[in-house]
């Protein structure tokens, strides 16, 4: 990270400050053009009241208006709430793979389950609950495989419920959640685990006292990209959840879209912001870890 | 548990079964789409109507195929040239902020460092609305001043790359820095005693250690651009990007057309990620985006 003090500080002076202002210039441009201005602006946007035709006020009614409003507040609870819990299953769902791949595994199995892991997520977000679309819908093929079983009588609607909803959020999020936690469980040296057997430890102590603590970095990397993921989430709760999805994002969209109400729309998407760094935050103190020793790997 | 410790046949076996439905379950949506592009049928669904290439190459009503879909073939245009421009700008910034982080000491600098990180834990959906208000108030601004319009500020290509950009940079950054780290001074330093100016030994020296991580990053970059929707959906114009035409369809049911794009899609992003991952293969550990 630092300079080597082998660099004579003098005669590469001047050289050392054109090559850090080289450097600079992009990475301020990128993060105040893009990504500071904006979002204040965003702010200024949100605490704009509209008193008539481009005439406005400064006041905190767009935030009065959502607060007030028991409908949006509900859908940002119960968005809150399915990303916390697909990020739950996610992490189940994944962790037995992933400690499969780094630890069971060997060889070219390794390489071809790794692969397996990496491809379908190559493919768009799209593709993929299209696929889901597809098998789950009233003409798709699960309905029609459980009526050619004589499961059911006639067609099933399986779309358009949280289950379903649950299923592509926790599909789309996969990936995100294997790639790191096999990076940090392959960094866990075999022989600390044995040392927890010849200790006399069982697979669940040592699961928790060893593996777990050990990986750490890796689910809370895994844990915040799935969250965020999900959180920020538009096409999969759209496509699989329907109207009856309420998922947040859907209601900035509308707000931005289709009513045109930007004001209340950056109110809206301020809300979620609030919600989603604080919750970010209150995760990494509760593990100890850190945004940069966590995704800044 | 591991493999040099004795397991029981049972919990072997159990597990087995876990890792095997894991797999299933990654594949079956998407062979079920790559073989309904096949299907002779009006609608992506059951039945099973019999094998026909019209969802890839027919030309008549109903049966249009991908290479004959004009607003198909223009998505894919747009996603490309956005793609393009994404990935050349996210490359370029990627790499000056990585020797940035790597190479020099500065005032603040951790906190640089998380203002860096910043767009990953930002959703997508707000950065678009974010870059979508701020470009308006610019043009609105400009417009009220001096009477310019300036249309490259509304909805559009430009801002969907600016929208894209701002955080796959993120991830480029990443990418090269991890690379960058690894790397021996001391062959700068032996370049510099065999009389070599910087800019030299930055591109003799430095810049081929560093090509694997760039090209790498370059190809995530690509694919991420190409199948992002949250940041996009919100900075299109008139020029919609392929993900953003399939959607509309998506939503209103179309024909088998919409699994043929899929499987270009799978083909194309799968050989894009197996290169970027050859590439990267030297390197002994992969950051997959």
């Amino acid at each position: 990270m630092s300079a080597p003090a082998s660099i004579p500080v003098d005669p590469r002076r001047d050289g050392r400050r054109l090559a850090l202002l080289l450097v600079a210039t992009p990475f301020v441009l990128w993060i105040l053009l893009i990504v500071v201005i904006p979002h204040v602006d965003l702010l200024l946007i949100s605490l704009h009241e509209k008193v008539a035709p481009r005439v406005f006020s400064t006041g905190i009614r767009n935030y009065v208006e959502f607060f007030g409003e028991p409908v949006y507040v509900q859908a940002l609870i119960r968005t809150v709430a399915m990303s916390l819990l697909a990020t739950a299953l996610t992490l189940v769902i994944a962790f037995p793979m992933a400690y499969y791949i780094a630890k069971l595994a060997r060889g070219r199995g390794r390489t071809a389950l790794f692969m397996a892991c990496l491809l379908p997520f190559w493919v768009s977000e799209l593709v993929r609950v299209f696929g889901w679309m597809m098998i789950l819908r009233e003409t798709g093929l699960l309905s029609n495989l459980l009526i050619w079983a004589g499961i059911i009588s006639g067609p099933v609607e399986f779309l358009y419920n949280d289950v379903v909803v649950m299923i592509g959020l926790v599909y789309t999020s996969l990936l995100f959640m294997v790639v790191p936690l096999i990076s940090a469980l392959d960094s866990l040296d075999d022989s600390l685990i044995e040392a927890g057997y010849d200790l006399g430890g069982n697979a669940g102590s040592i699961l928790r006292e060893v593996v777990v603590p050990h990986a750490m970095p890796g689910i809370v990397a895994g844990s915040i990209v799935v969250f965020m993921l999900t959180l920020g989430n538009y096409l999969t709760p759209t496509l699989l959840g329907g109207k009856s999805s309420q998922w947040f994002t859907a209601q900035i969209y509308t707000q931005f879209i289709t009513r045109f109400n930007w004001e209340v729309g950056s109110a809206f998407g301020f809300v979620l912001l609030a919600t989603s760094s604080l919750i970010v935050w209150i995760g990494l103190r509760l593990t100890g870890q850190s945004l940069s020793s966590t995704l800044g790997r | 548990m591991l493999r040099t410790l004795p397991r029981s046949p049972f919990v072997d076996a159990a597990y087995k079964a876990y890792v095997g439905l894991f797999l299933i379950y990654l594949a079956v949506p998407l062979v079920v789409v790559a073989v309904f592009a096949f299907n002779d049928s009006l609608f992506p669904a059951l039945p099973w109507k019999g094998f026909t290439l019209d969802w890839f190459i027919g030309t008549t009503e109903p049966r249009i195929g991908l290479l004959h879909d004009r607003n198909i073939l223009r998505g894919i245009g747009n996603s490309v040239l956005v793609a393009l421009a994404t990935t050349a700008v996210s490359i370029l910034v990627g790499t000056t902020t990585a020797f940035l982080f790597e190479r020099h000491d500065f005032p603040f600098k951790s906190f640089a460092y998380l203002m860096m990180l910043a767009p990953l834990v930002i959703p997508g959906v707000i950065l678009g609305i974010s870059i979508l208000a701020f470009s308006s108030t610019v043009a609105n601004a400009l417009d009220d001043r001096f009477g310019w319009e300036v249309a490259a500020l509304r909805p559009g290509l430009l801002l969907v790359v600016l929208g894209q950009f701002s955080f796959i940079a993120t991830i480029a950054t990443l990418v090269i820095a991890a690379r960058l780290r690894k790397f021996d001074r001391a062959l700068e330093e032996a370049a510099f005693d065999l009389g070599a100016t910087p800019a030299a030994a930055f591109l003799t020296v430095t810049l081929p250690y560093l090509a694997p991580a760039v090209i790498g990053a370059g190809l995530v970059a690509f694919l991420i651009s190409f199948e992002n929707f949250n940041t996009t959906l919100m900075l299109v114009g008139s020029d919609p990007p392929l993900t953003i035409t399939m959607f509309d369809r998506m939503k209103q049911g179309s024909t088998p057309v919409l699994n043929a794009v899929s499987l270009f899609l799978m083909v194309g992003s799968g050989l894009i990620g197996l290169i970027s991952v050859m590439v990267q293969r030297d390197r002994g550990e992969g950051r997959a985006g």
